[in-house]
This record gives C-alpha cells, structure tokens and sequence, in this order.
C-alpha cells in the first residue's frame, strides 16, 4: 500500500543531486538534502523498524533527534555503528543502513511472538521474573532476554575513523539556531562579541526550515548570511551541545559523516569541542508530543509537526488521506500545509471550542474540522489503515497517516544540567527552565515563548544581554519578519484519553511502555517518577524519553491525584543525544591512550635485546636477550650474573630529587624517620617517609653532595607523590625553612653497577679515579669528572652486593653506559633488567612497592628500629596510636616454598596451617622469586602476627587457579646478614 | 572548573592537584600530643556549600595555594 511519495516541486532536497545509498541491502535513492528518514518515506518504507520488546511493527514518528522508533545500523565491519535514528543521519553517496531487532527482516519478524508473550514483558518484568522463582534465573533466562529485546549490536572490530578533540573560547555561545536562535547569535554578534552558533541540525533555522512563508524564509537567509560575514562570528551546522559542565564549559560535537571523512588522509569524523563560554544562550526549542491512545504506534502514526516537515523541507508527502488529532493550535498550521501539498486533511480536536478563524482557514483548504473529538483506535496490521474516532464524531476515516499534536515540550535539558530543576508552566502545560545561571540564558520555545515573532524578540533580548554581560554592550537587535502575526497555542492538555479501543497505547515508543505499565508501576507503589522510569524502563531508551516523559508523568500523577508539579520530573544528564565512544575517546586511543616514559637509555635497550615491560608510565628494560628468550629462565641468568660476577642495570626511572637551602639538613631530618641533619657531606643514607597518619608513604636514598645540597632518590612508582608532598610542606606549613626542591628523574640517568667485580669494573671503566674501599667506602658518595662530564658515584646497594650507582646528565647516558660495558667486558659484564633487579631485592628482603602500600606502619615492614628516638619527624605522633601498635598487625614476613616441585604466586592468600581455607585469610604475598642462593621459591609477604611466628610453616592458597602450597616463615633477609658482601 | 592559580592565572581545573581541607592548623612540628594530631588527619567539616581548600597547580608552576571552592556548585570563590 503507498502511503506516501514524493513531491514534484519545491522542498529543500537538491533534485540536481541524486543521492544512491544501500537500505537492508538494497538500494535507496534520495537526494542531497534528505535525511535516511525522508528518503526511506520518500521511497513508501514505512514499516522500517521492530519494537525493543515486543516485535510491534513501527514506523518513523518525528523528524528530528527525538525519534524513539527509527533507529538503524549504519555502516558496516569495522565501521558499524548501531542505533543511529534515521531522523538526524544525512543522506550521502554510499551511506549503509539496516534495520535492527527484526529477523529475518522487520516486514516478517519472527520475533514478533514476543507480541504474543506480552504479559511476560509487562513493567517490572526483569525485577520480578529473573529475582525468582529460583536461584540463578536470571542467568537461566539471560540469553533469551539479550537475543530477544533489543537494539542493535555493536562491532567489536576496532574503529578506523579519526575523531579529533579540541578547546575554544567565546564570548557568547547560542545553542539553537530557530528564530531566537539566529536573533540571539546575530544580536550578540553585531556588538562585536566573539560567537560561536551551534545548530544540531544539517542547516540553520530550526522550524523556520519546516515551515513555508516566503517572507519567513528571506529572513531566515538574510539572517545566516549577516552571521556569516561577521568575522566574529563562528556558525556551526550538525554540531550538538551534549552537556553543559561547570564555569560555562559546553562540551560541543560535530558530525561530518556526510563528507566521508578519510582517516588515512587525516580527516576527522567527529569532533569534540570543550568549549568555555563566556555566557550562554539556550534557544534549543521544543518537540512535539505524542498523544496516547489505543494502537498509537503503528505504522504510519506520527507527529503531526514531522508530517509537516517532511512536506515543506523534504518534499514527501502523505498519499492522499491523513487525520490529524490535537489537543492545540499548531495542528492547523501542520493540516493546512499538508492540504497545499495535495492531501485530504480531516481533524479531531479534543477541544470543544476551537476559535472561529481555525474552523475558517480549514475551511478555505477544505479541510473537516471535527470538535470534542479524540481516537478511539489505530486499524492496520503492519501499518495504519483506518482510524476510529471517539467522542462527538465517533466515525471511522479510511487514511494514509495520522498526525499527533499533544502539545510542545520546551527543550529545556541543557537548562537543568547545572542542577536546577525545571518547573512546570501551566499556561503551556510542559516544563520549562526552573531558573538560570547569571552567565546562562534562555531564549524562544524553549523558555514557552511560542510564535515566530515573539521568539525573535525574546531571542534578540537574550544575545543583547548576554553580550552585554559579556562586556559588549553596544549593538542593534534583530526584528523578526514584518509581516507576522503570531498564532494562538490554546493548549488543553488531555493527559489520559478514555479507552476505547483494546490495543495497547504506547506512552514510551522506544523502550515499549504503555499506559497499562505506567498504571501497573503505581498499583505497585513504584510513585515517584524517578522509581516509575526505573521500573518500566520509561525514557532509559536513547532518546531518553524525549517524546514521552511528560505524557508518563502526567499519567503518574493522574494515578496518584496529585498535580503535574507535585509529581515532579526526573533529572537531565549529559549527554542530551546520543554520542560515540570515539568522539568522547578522541585521539586518545592506541598508543596515545596514555603518555609513555622512556629513560634515556631506552634506545640502547631497544638495539640490544631488550623486552620491555610497563611499570606505571615507564617502559622498563624487563630482560635482556643474551640471557634467554623467556622472562623465566632470563631473569636467573641475570641473578647469577649479579651475584658471582657483575652486572649493569638502568634505574633512570627513579624519582631524582634536588633539594637546596640553609634549612636543607633540618627539612630533610623533619620528613625521614631517621637522622638526617648530621649526614656527613660525601655519605648517602637511606631513609623512610612517613604520612601524617604514621604510614609509609616511600623509601630511598639521600646523599649529602654540600653543606646545603643534598640528592634525594624516591621509588619509581611515588616518585610525583613524594615531590608534591615536600613541596606541599615547604609551601603550606614550613614557611620558616629555607629549602628549594627540584625534579631531577627526567633530567637525570641513574646506572648500577652491582656484583662482586664491580669495583674491579669502575677501575677498568676509569682508571683516573680512585674507587677504593678508603676513597669510597659503603654508603659513600662523591661527584667525579669524567672526560668533562660531571658523574655522581654513589655507593650503595639494591641487591645485597658490592654496589655502586652512577648518575649523570641524560644526554650522556648512552655513551657513558656503553664505555662501562666495553670498558669491563674483560670481566664478562652484561646488562641485567628489572625482573633480575627486583628479584635480587627479595633476596635481600628489601621492601619495595609492592609492600610500601601505603597501609603499612613503620613496625609492620620492620623497620621500627630505624626511627629516631629523640627527634621528631613527621608521622611520629600517629605512629603510637592504638591501632598501629596491635600485634597481630599484617607484618612482613620472609617465605620458603617447602614443597619444591610447586610454584609460589604473588598474591596467594596466606594461612595458618590449621585454617579452613576459606575468605580473606591471614595475609598475603608481596613478591615471590625463585632464589638462585637457595635453589628454591622465596618471597616475601605480610601476615598477621608477622615475625612472631618465624619457624612456622603455613598455607598459601591461589584460589583462582585452585593451587595451595607449604611455606615456613623465615627472617625476610634471606642472604648475607652480616652485610659482608656490602662492605667488601 | 576554571582555577585562578596566583602565579598563572586562570588555568582549567586538570592541571591541578586536589590537596585536600584548608581550614585547620596544622599542628607545629614537633607536637606529639596524639589527640590534636588525630582531630588535625581524621576529622573533617563536610559543609554543603563555600569550602577552603588547598589545591596545587601541578601540571604548571606547581604553586600550592588555598582556594575558596562552594562544593555544592563548584564555584569558585577565589584565593584563601
Ligand atoms: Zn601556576
């Protein structure tokens, strides 16, 4: 059957431009100019989509971002992208669309038996079912849910579209561009203020673009083209202002999927703008309601304003019969319209009384008019064929479409983003905003100024102000068109139409909610509006209710005797239309996803076989190939190197603090734990750092370079924590000390020089210096000059071996590293990576990262007796309180693997040996290594009690992989207690 | 949120660090007396509206300043 076709003339398509895409695997041809919506109307798609839950056939119902029923696949592969509406797409040469939710296609839907389940799908539906009647049916009934209700599917493929993100600034942004929009944008221009318009539509002008006045249209075009030539003035077309945020911040999306946008050419799809305004202009508008009744959603039932749209703008008109049903004036202006376009109009009005010019203009195009009269029912199995009309003309019409005009809902979403609440205007029966920011605006329908002229005015009103507080107070306002009378609105809201017919009526188009489930949900005690859209789904769709909202809550409020305002609405959120994952993500994606750290000797790394490993931000050299292919074997390799001859390893990433000043030995003595301030110049000592709450916060060394110089290493990971905190200390609280700090990790490379050749290995690398155990000796330090350069030799150990770390300026850290390698290759020195590095520090139970978590004390990793008795340092206080000293603290431990053809894993959950092994346990491991001195697993690890059960052999139990293994309890300083090895 | 920090100016609120409540003295160095250590770390005002705070420009000069912030609405009121 055709319902409808397309016009011979006029409309704002490009009939020079035939436009050729692919609907369902089809062809589909348009012009430029139409959107998906109009092109599948133009060529008689009216059945072009299946309902989320029950299968119903559904056709398009508006022409705008609103549209709860058309929504479609675009794309396909990698490109795909699911429930776009059809409304806002614009047609393009090789646009790919598919119908959703519908198999094997929406015409025949199989899925259409969930019609016949329907009372399965009633609201609280997925609460009541899958919470019973047994245990797990929510995963028993899953599958089917998920397969049967729904939308469309998302690829899993990568996106190969570019988006791009970006800021700007303005003084006056105008969000809109219908009547006040333009008169808003072109006033605050024409004071010189900086404009940016943003128009979600393909084209600027909002209903000016659905209406047909000549006159109203030369306006429209004067209007943009003034707009264009000022210089300070941006317009934007297909650009949506998804949120607005705090300060005036509009977070701002542009679509440029009509120009086919090529990413391998640099060419963005989408773009997302965060953008700071000044002040803001809303003139967003408003959107027409459905009305309820039974069968509303059929086929071929739509907004009676997109009816007009698609005949003005789209030249696609009904066949030849439409009944138009109202509640208010603006349906005149739609069946007027129609009735030029060739089509016999005929319109129920609830209204008992309609003003006498309304009933004249009809007239005069020949239209019926039928007072006190509503819709009883919707006829048509896949599409309406006849509409039953109830009350004062209770007659049955033979027609192509039917128009609903419920009355205009203000647009008022970007208003309440901020936190105020809209409320609600009798006169206009729908919401408006409840009040506005001093820097924010509103303007036109969205404010319930409806009518051309008094939009134009209430807009020019607005962009004078808002320039004005913007700091441009001078400029001319805009007047609309002269020869305009504003028509009448003369809304009487009818909420609940007595039921005549049997079929459902829909109040949620999208998510299938009907009167009867809005009823049910009250009968429930579900009454406030926020628990009704929990439990019917109402308005979760993505329209977000735009449609339905307030035929719900007026529905609700019904039920419950209570008036509209009292009953409330819901809260707007951002975004207000849907948007994609890209355009939020941006170029933040791939290998920009986060920034990368590379020490200054990564390059060498790379060349010479290292596999790399991320460590916060850094990538660290893992292993090194000359030891073996996988991390496993490599890293005992690299032990033993260590350990039996000598090693090089990069420990760049380290965080490298300068602090200076008069006051630097009594800062330094404030913040560690232990002594600082009678550091001798030439020593390092390692030192702990306490929180305020007696925790530890990091641990590392300093060195003592001057009188008022000293150089400060942190861990890698608390490196930026530990920097703010002093600098946070020295600001805020510790005015009176005179100390400067400054990063130095970037600036910085750091080598160690580990193993029992490594003295015999800085002779050979330079032998004008002397190394000696006399010149210097354990915890040593002294910068030495080596071919011009200054490097900083500090003696001291990571691993438990005789040890020396040399720091010097980034630029000359490859060559220094090379002349070390080549310079002491005699003795078979190699490079040693991070596994080997950390798993040397077990070895010598040196606490790291992984037990400096920040909830362990002092005590806990048992470095108690470290802590000066008589000063004071930060954290002190706390240290003693109550629950720091309980005994049966997690503490750290040393652990011995006694079941040695198992595993041990870090993280394995540890208990008692007579535990059930169920729950939280007694403690956990920190690290594990496989120690080449003891030929067995070792780790280290906090348990409850701690060293206080040395000798006991317990469980560690990894659930996950259902492993559990015999562990004892040992001293965490698992070699050389004497330090031998250190002072040799 | 824009942040006026006092060497830079107004910069977006990313390039800064939270610091936490601003209204308390912290006890001298030196103080060991446990209680007004613990009221100072673990007690807190949570005022629905104007509130002081520390908050460092980390991504920029790195000054720690206090800052006025009304929490309820994110507005901000200035230096502190
Ligand atoms: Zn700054």
């Amino acid at each position: 059957m055709k319902r409808f076709r397309r016009l011979a003339a006029d409309g704002r398509i490009d009939r020079a431009r035939p436009v050729g895409a692919r609907f369902d695997g089809k062809p589909l041809q348009g012009f430029a100019g139409d959107t998906l919506a109009s092109a599948l109307l133009a060529n008689n798609k009216v059945l072009v989509a299946r309902s989320f839950k029950y299968h119903r056939p559904r056709g398009i119902v508006s022409a705008g971002i609103e549209e709860p029923n058309g929504l479609f696949t675009l794309g396909e592969d990698a490109t795909t992208e699911p429930n776009v509406a059809a409304t806002v797409t614009d047609l393009y040469d090789g646009l790919i669309a598919r119908s959703q939710n519908a198999w094997p296609s929406p015409d025949f839907d199989l899925m259409s038996v969930n019609s016949l389940l329907s009372p399965l799908f009633q609201s609280g539906f997925y609460y009541k079912t899958f919470m019973g009647p047994f245990k797990g049916s929510w995963m028993f009934y899953e599958p089917f849910i998920r397969r049967a209700a729904g939308l469309g599917t998302a690829t899993d493929l990568p996106d190969p579209d570019r988006y791009e993100t970006r800021y700007e600034f303005c003084d006056v942004l105008v969000i809109g561009s219908g009547p006040a929009g333009l008169a808003a944008a072109l006033t605050a221009g024409r004071s010189g203020a900086r404009v940016i318009l943003a128009e979600q539509d393909s084209d600027f002008g909002g209903s000016l673009l659905s209406g047909s006045d000549a006159e109203h249209e030369a306006w429209r075009t004067a209007s943009v083209a003034e707009l264009q030539g000022l210089d300070n003035v941006k317009i934007r077309t297909r650009t949506t202002v998804q949120g607005l945020y705090d300060a005036n911040l509009a977070v701002l999306v542009e679509r440029r999927d009509h120009l086919k946008p090529n990413a391998r050419k640099g060419q963005s799809r989408q773009i997302l703008t965060s953008l700071r305004a000044k002040m803001i202009v809303m003139a967003t508008g408003s959107i027409e309601r459905p009305m309820v009744f039974s069968n509303n959603d059929r086929p071929g039932v739509m907004l009676a304003s997109a009816l007009r749209t698609y005949a003005n703008r789209y030249a696609v008109a009904p066949e030849k019969r439409a009944v138009i049903v109202t509640n208010n004036d603006s349906a005149y202006d739609a069946a007027v319209d129609l009735a030029k376009a060739g089509v016999a109009v005929t319109i129920a009005d609830h209204r008992a009384t309609v003003e006498a010019s309304h009933f004249a203009r009809a007239a005069s195009h020949g239209i019926a008019v039928f007072p006190a009269t509503g819709i009883a029912d919707v006829e048509g199995a896949k599409g309406i064929s006849r509409v039953k009309l109830s009350g004062a003309h209770a007659v049955s019409i033979d027609c192509d479409v039917l128009g609903m005009a419920g009355g205009w809902s203000p647009v008022v979403h970007l208003s309440s983003h901020g936190g105020i609440k809209p409320k609600y205007d009798e006169a206009i029966a729908g919401f408006v905003p409840g009040g506005f920011a001093p820097t924010q605006f509103g303007a036109g329908a969205m404010m319930g100024v409806f009518g051309l002229a008094a939009a134009v005015a209430d807009g020019a009103n607005a962009g004078a102000k808002a320039a004005s507080a913007a700091g441009f107070g001078k400029t001319r306002l805009v007047y609309p068109p002269e020869h305009v009378t504003d028509r009448t609105y003369a809304i009487l809201p009818v909420w609940s139409a007595p039921q005549h017919g049997k079929g459902k009526a829909f109040v949620d188009f999208q998510s299938d909610v009907t009167t009867k489930d809005v009823k049910n949900a009250h009968q429930e005690g579900y009454q406030s509006v926020e628990h009704l859209k929990r439990y019917t789904t109402l308005g979760m769709g993505t329209d977000q209710g735009k449609t339905s909202n307030i035929n719900a809550l007026a529905l609700m409020a019904e039920h419950r005797g209570i008036s509209i305002p009292e009953a409330g609405t819901t809260t707007f959120r951002p975004p207000y239309a849907p948007l994609t994952m890209g355009a939020i993500a941006g170029r933040t994606v791939g290998a920009h996803f986060r920034p990368v750290r590379r020490s200054p000797l990564h390059d060498w790394h790379e060349k010479n076989g290292a596999t790399f490993i991320d460590a916060g931000l850094w990538k660290r050299a893992w292993y090194y190939a000359w030891a073996g292919n996988s991390p496993e074997t490599a890293y005992v390799k690299e032990m033993e190197l260590v350990r039996r001859n000598v090693g090089l390893s990069d420990v760049s990433t380290l965080g490298k603090i300068d602090v200076q000043g008069p006051d630097a030995a009594e800062f330094l003595n404030r913040i560690y734990v232990n002594g600082f301030a009678k550091l001798p110049v030439g020593k390092v000592r390692y030192g702990v750092m306490l929180n305020d709450d007696g925790v530890v916060i990091d641990d590392g060394t300093t060195a003592r370079i001057s009188d008022t110089q000293f150089y400060m290493t942190t861990t890698t990971a608390q490196a930026g924590e530990v920097m703010s905190w002093l600098e946070y200390l020295l600001q805020c609280h510790w005015t009176e000390l005179n100390v400067q700090v400054a990063s130095l990790t970037d600036e910085w490379a750091g080598m160690a020089v580990s193993g029992p050749k490594a003295r015999e290995a800085l002779k050979l690398a330079f032998p004008d210096i002397d190394v000696s155990n006399e010149a210097l000796p354990y915890m040593g330090c002294r910068d030495v000059v080596f071919e011009g350069v200054t490097l900083r030799l500090l003696r001291m150990s990571f691993s438990g071996e005789l040890a020396y770390e040399v720091h010097v300026g980034a630029d000359h850290a490859i060559p220094l590293w090379e002349h070390i390698l080549k310079a002491a290759a005699p003795l078979g020195i190699r490079p040693y990576g991070l596994e080997a590095l950390a798993s040397l520090r077990i070895e010598k139970g040196h606490v790291a990262g992984l037990e400096l978590d920040h909830r362990n004390t002092l005590d806990d990793l048992g470095l108690g007796k470290m802590a000066g008795k008589e000063k004071d340092y930060v954290g002190k206080a706390l240290r003693f309180r109550e629950d720091c000293q309980s005994p049966d603290r997690w503490s750290l431990v040393g652990l011995e693997l006694m079941e040695p053809d198992k595993k041990l894993r870090g993280g394995s959950i540890l208990f008692a040996a007579n535990d059930e092994i169920k729950g939280h346990g007694r403690g956990y491991i920190t690290s594990v290594t496989w120690s080449t001195e003891l030929n067995k697993f070792i780790a280290l690890g906090l348990f409850q009690g701690g060293l206080k059960h040395e000798g006991e052999e317990i469980v560690a139990a990894f659930p996950l992989r259902n492993e559990q293994a015999k562990l004892k309890i040992v001293s965490p300083h698992f070699i050389d207690h004497e330090g031998a090895r250190l002072n040799a | 949120m824009i942040i006026p920090c006092p060497w830079c100016g107004d910069r977006d609120h990313s390039e800064f660090r939270y610091g936490g409540d601003a209204t308390k003295d912290r006890p001298k160095h030196g103080t060991g007396d446990l209680k007004e250590w613990h009221d100072y770390y673990f007690l807190f005002d949570n005022p629905k509206g104007p509130h002081t705070e520390y908050w460092q420009h980390v991504l920029g000069c790195r000054r720690w300043f206090r800052l006025s912030r009304n929490i309820a609405t994110n507005e901000i009121g200035g230096l502190a």
